[in-house]
């Protein structure tokens, strides 16, 4: 009972981390209708510079304020040099673009920060919380982890619902054509999206670098098991990625402890290719108009 | 497309048709003829001009070796440190005049721990640039791809650096074993876990491939199969976050005692969430992941920077007290030992951007050991140096070679393992830190005598020699 | 998919009118070549591999490797493009079809004695059946959809082999040995000459398919897939079928790895072999069959470039073993955005200049009067 317990509180934790970098994924595909095969990578590189941050000196909560700001100007940036120029052409183009850009990331982090080990810090005591006589798998940082994550969710239906902005958002995504004739600057808030996907990539990195082997690779797995949360809630809405990623990470976790760590993926596979044959579009899929 | 006149694309298609079956030879033959010439031309660029050197890749000055060892990619984190401290030896050899006279240049190569790249670059070593000896390559799937390769061309693949039981073998009489193979390791470790802990409840939690197979082996043959109440292993390439589930897993059994073969990396993202979840088992640790400066900056992120408390960063200093791993040569918190002081003087002599990274850490110690064992084997193979001949003098003589191990190497005729003898120790905030560039780690000491035994069914004895002291040469060149 | 396909359309084979890029083909026209496709496409690759015979045998042990590990990836490499450049359909996982092929080949080699010809076809057809298993999902997904869940196809498949170790070999991997060469002709050269001979025929096979009304029906598939469907074709088998072939090539590829490595074992298949087939696909030519040589070329030479660069700057040693790899992202990178059509679409482009060029030339000699 104790085992299924801490494998289900892990599950919880860990897909709260695939819901915020899910969540990246769905505002870039949102605006750009493109999957930013770097957005792992990018987070990767925004937490590295955390990490030189803090050995500076810097204060935890001051080091994590300057590496969301980094990562919006780095999501902006990365949309406007790399991603404008291939709008409108085929579709491979993004594809193979973002992945350059994830090789490019992972060699320069390789290069500069070398492969000796190193740990990240955690916001708060990792220690297990106790209940009773035992300590359960979940700590202070989990709980931060959890309210983090909902904070980003909510602030960002509050963005889209709650302000005009918001609305100019979504009106770029629906109609990039119709917006721009109603006066939105829809180049504009396309880079936005790219700019708070990367406060999005920024923060998961920050949530999961204290509990990984924290080298240049350690959100690769993260970023298809985002993939896998982004897709099954739907690649359109944040409520999706808070779904999609619970889904996902509690399968992972049933998974891993039942069967083994290494089948892991495999298991994210399955899920994937279960929920495309059952339901193509996602769980909170809008329905939308077929394009002929 | 324009239609009509003499430039007409689909008249000029028709008439072809019509003269389909009169292909013009001439043509033809020209065609052929010109992409021969300009491909033999481009494999007169390709075409290697080494002349056949009597021995490859010696010379009268010098000796050309190589390497393949992964220095990107998620095997790299540590292992990169081992040539470029294999290479302040040679240099430190080299700067007195080499070894009868022959500088030694090592040429290591990247193969990122992937096979098939293994493969391809050892073949240049050998095919191109005509390496004298294959030394201190890294890595049991990727030498295990070019074992046969290498046996075949009859070139010596000396000190592979893994612990797989595979590198002693008559079938392969050009390779050759160094570092204590993992079953030793964990018979070494069984003994001592069947001696101080009889009656406890002991769990495994192992790498899912050969290192963890093998150590298990070992571990099996002395703890008494009663006792393991759990056997938790993890897949290397998957391993991204903690192993939670296996140490819930373990904690669920009962067990108290965690005998675990685990990259530096895997023991982090295991002890974490033990801690975590309140189990403190008494940890037993291969020594390929239990280096306090390689383990301790990946645990120092339970010292929380954020809003910890004082008591849980010294806790976190002190997951690693304790731990009981084993070592082979003296550990580098042992700064009286004249081995660690010589290492230390050539690494900061011939390494020095390497040891101002990483200080005097296992993997350094390592390289140091394995690149003298091979100056050794150069020296005993005398000044008509072939290939044939170093194999040999290390058969005959290897077990006379003085370096920094606690036993003598164990190469023979028939036995191609190197060490095969460790002794048992413990991680201690009582004994003197390690202290590197990155920061001071914990240090240790022994807690059994210097064990030798084999792969196979014989028992663990203790080993009664005394380790040699580094020579005069080395002490007062270095 | 309509900005690098089209332009590689008619890059199959030379013979070919010009299409509607403007890229002139006259010259082979003199050639002669029959006009039917498998004709014309046996006799350029009975030239091609006369060629090759000739090269090879005057190669250094080393360098006949090289073609190998070449022809080797060239087979991936044309299947892939074939599924990606003239199917639109993105696959980032085609290391795990030659992780099921190499295995194939692997246990077959270490539990029976079948022929060797056997074996190679087992190890297609194992991966022809994986392709089906992700063809069927994979006609429900779009573009990047679709690369997403190739990618973790890559990474979900090699560590069963890890996780069944007693039956894949562990560590240890599974050892795979050449058939023996006949007299005594050298085994890397031997291998080297089966990997050619593979390569010539899958170039061959693909080709025909290309040119064929399959061929059209998968560019048709590719380019609008509702108006494919208006017309009568069936679209999913259409992309099942892709799917089925390229992963057959990689198949293929893979038993070739794997008897060229010596072993299989899962550490042949990381993620980063997946990422390199597609970008060398994209470097040598997005939808091309002879462009995917540089493609080929690229992805052998790129482990030693990695010290090769570095030996000659002497940068820091962590600067020095990464820069391969940046560099490599980035030419990726600058290629899609610059030069999306790769190495083989530039290479057209500049040959059908200079033809224009030149028969600009000889016009003015032999037809003074006339303007055209």
């Amino acid at each position: 009972m104790g085992l299924f317990v801490n494998i289900t509180l892990d599950g919880i934790t860990n897909g709260m981390v695939f819901a915020a970098l899910a969540l990246a994924l769905v505002l870039i595909f949102r605006a750009t209708k493109i999957l930013n095969f770097a957005q792992g990578a990018m987070a990767m590189m925004t937490t590295f510079i955390g990490f030189t941050l803090l050995n500076r000196g810097l204060g935890y909560w001051w080091a994590l304020v300057a590496v969301l700001a980094i990562a919006f100007v780095l999501g902006a940036l990365v949309e406007r040099v790399l991603i404008r120029p291939l709008q409108g052409k085929s579709e491979l183009n993004p594809v193979i673009v973002t992945i350059g850009l994830l090789v490019v990331l992972e060699g320069l982090a390789g290069a500069i920060y070398g492969n000796s080990s190193r740990g990240f810090p955690p916001a708060y005591s990792q220690s297990g919380l106790t209940i009773g006589h035992t300590k359960i798998a979940f700590s202070h940082f989990d709980i931060f982890i959890l309210v983090a994550v909902l904070v980003l969710m909510v602030g960002t239906l509050a963005l889209f619902r709650a302000t005009t902005l918001g609305l100019r958002m979504r009106a770029s995504a629906f109609s990039g054509e119709i917006s721009r004739l109603l006066g939105v600057r829809v180049g504009r808030l396309l880079t936005l999206g790219w700019a708070l996907a990367g406060v999005a990539g920024a923060l998961a990195g920050f949530l999961v670098a204290p509990t990984s082997s924290f080298s240049p690779y350690f959100m690769d797995l993260i970023l298809v098991y985002a993939f896998t949360a982004a897709v099954i809630g739907g690649l359109e809405s944040p409520v999706g990625a808070l779904i999609g990623g619970l889904i996902t990470g509690l399968s992972i976790s049933y998974v891993g402890g039942y069967l083994g760590s290494g089948l892991q993926p495999l298991g994210a596979l399955v899920l994937l290719m279960v929920t495309l044959m059952a339901r193509p579009e996602g769980i909170f899929a809008r329905p939308t108009a077929r394009r002929v | 497309m324009m239609i009509g006149g003499v430039h007409d694309e689909k008249g000029r298609q028709m008439r072809q048709m019509r003269h389909s079956r009169h292909t013009s030879t001439g043509r033809w033959a020209r065609a052929l003829l010109a992409g021969a010439m300009g491909l033999t031309l481009a494999t007169t660029v390709l075409t290697t001009s080494a002349g056949a050197a009597s021995t490859p890749g010696v010379t009268s000055t010098s000796i050309t070796i190589g390497a393949t060892v992964p220095l990107t990619g998620p095997a790299a984190p540590g292992y990169d440190e081992i040539a470029p401290s294999m290479n302040a030896v040679f240099d430190w050899v080299n700067a007195h005049g080499g070894v009868f006279g022959r500088k030694i240049n090592y040429d290591y190569l990247d193969d990122g721990y992937n096979p098939a790249n293994t493969a391809t670059l050892t073949r240049k070593l050998v095919l191109q640039d005509n390496i004298f000896a294959d030394v201190g390559s890294l890595g049991t799937p990727t030498q295990a791809a070019v074992q046969s390769f290498l046996n075949s061309q009859k070139v010596p693949q000396l000190f592979i650096e893994s612990g797989c039981d595979c590198w002693s073998n008559p079938k392969f009489p050009e390779s050759f074993g160094w570092q204590p193979p993992y079953t030793v390791e964990g018979k070494i470790l069984g003994a001592y876990i069947k001696a101080h802990f009889a009656g406890e409840k002991v769990g495994y939690l192992t790498q899912g491939d050969e290192f963890g197979q093998d150590f298990i082996k070992g571990l099996d043959m002395e703890i008494p199969s009663a006792s393991v109440v759990s056997r938790q292993t993890y897949d290397a390439s998957t391993l991204a976050g903690p192993l939670s589930n296996q140490v819930a897993a373990l904690k669920a059994a009962g067990a108290q005692v965690v005998a675990m073969a685990t990259i530096p990396a895997a023991t982090a993202l295991a002890m974490l969430p033990a801690a975590a979840i309140g189990f403190t088992p008494q940890y037993v640790i291969s020594n390929v992941g239990a280096d306090s400066p390689t383990v301790g900056p990946l645990l120092s992120s339970f010292t929380s920077k954020g809003g910890g408390s004082a008591a849980e960063a010294a806790a976190t200093a002190g997951l690693l007290n304790g731990v009981i791993t084993d070592a082979y040569f003296a550990p580098e918190s042992n700064v009286s030992n004249p081995w660690v002081q010589v290492e230390k003087k050539l690494m900061a002599k011939y390494a020095p951007s390497t040891y101002a990274k990483y200080g005097l850490d296992g993997n350094v110690q390592y390289g140091v050991a394995l690149a003298y064992t091979f100056v050794q084997a150069l020296q005993a193979a005398g000044k008509n140096l072939t290939r044939a001949g170093l194999v040999s003098a290390i058969e005959k003589s290897g077990k006379k070679f003085v370096t920094p191990g606690l036993v003598p190497l164990s190469y023979s005729g028939s036995v191609h393992f190197g060490f095969q003898g460790a002794e048992v120790i413990k991680l201690s905030t009582s004994a003197p830190p390690a202290v590197t560039p990155t920061g001071s780690w914990m240090g240790s000491t022994p807690v059994s005598p210097v064990e030798v035994t084999n792969v196979g069914s014989g028992p663990v004895r203790t080993y009664t020699g005394k380790p040699s002291a580094p020579p005069q040469k080395l002490v007062s060149t270095s | 998919m309509s900005g690098a396909g089209n332009l590689a359309d008619a890059d199959l084979l030379p013979g070919t009118p010009p299409d509607a890029a403007g890229a002139d083909r006259s010259w082979l026209r003199h050639l002669r070549l029959p006009e039917q496709p498998l004709a014309r496409h046996l006799i350029l690759a009975l030239g091609g591999g006369g060629i090759l015979y000739l090269v090879t045998s005057s190669l250094s042990p080393y360098n006949d490797f090289l073609v190998g590990e070449i022809a080797l990836y060239l087979i991936a490499l044309a299947g892939l493009s074939l599924l990606t450049g003239v199917n639109g359909q993105i696959s980032l996982g085609h290391g795990a079809f030659m992780a099921v092929g190499a295995y194939t080949i692997a246990l077959l080699m270490t539990h029976t004695q079948l022929n060797f010809i056997l074996e190679l076809l087992a190890s297609v057809g194992a991966a022809a059946v994986l392709g089906v298993v992700i063809g069927v999902p994979a006609t429900r997904l779009k573009g990047p959809y679709l690369a997403g869940m190739t990618l973790l196809l890559a990474l979900a498949l090699p560590p069963i082999a890890d996780k069944w170790s007693s039956t894949f070999g562990g560590d240890q991997g599974l050892t795979t040995t050449v058939p023996t060469a006949p007299g005594n002709i050298n085994p890397e050269e031997w291998l080297t000459w089966i990997e050619l001979l593979g390569a010539l025929i899958t170039l061959v096979l693909l080709a025909n398919f290309l040119r064929s009304r399959f061929g059209r029906m998968l560019r048709a598939v590719r380019d609008d897939e509702i108006a494919a469907s208006l017309a009568g074709i069936h679209v999913a088998r259409t992309k099942v079928t892709a799917f089925v072939i390229s992963a057959a090539c990689a198949g293929l590829a893979g038993a070739f790895l794997g008897l060229s490595t010596g072993v299989v074992s899962t550490g042949e298949f990381p993620l980063p072999l997946s990422i390199q087939l597609l970008a060398a696909m994209v470097i040598g030519g997005t939808g091309s069959l002879m462009g995917m040589w540089w493609g080929a070329v690229l992805l052998v030479y790129l482990p030693q470039w990695s010290t090769s660069i570095s030996s000659h700057l002497n940068l820091g040693s962590d600067v020095s073993a990464y820069l391969a790899t940046i560099i490599f992202g980035a030419v990726l990178i600058v290629a899609m955005i610059a030069a999306p059509s790769g190495i083989q679409g530039g290479l057209r482009l500049a040959w059908g200049r200079a033809v224009r060029l030149w028969s600009g030339l000889t016009r003015k000699q032999i037809q003074p009067t006339r303007t055209g």
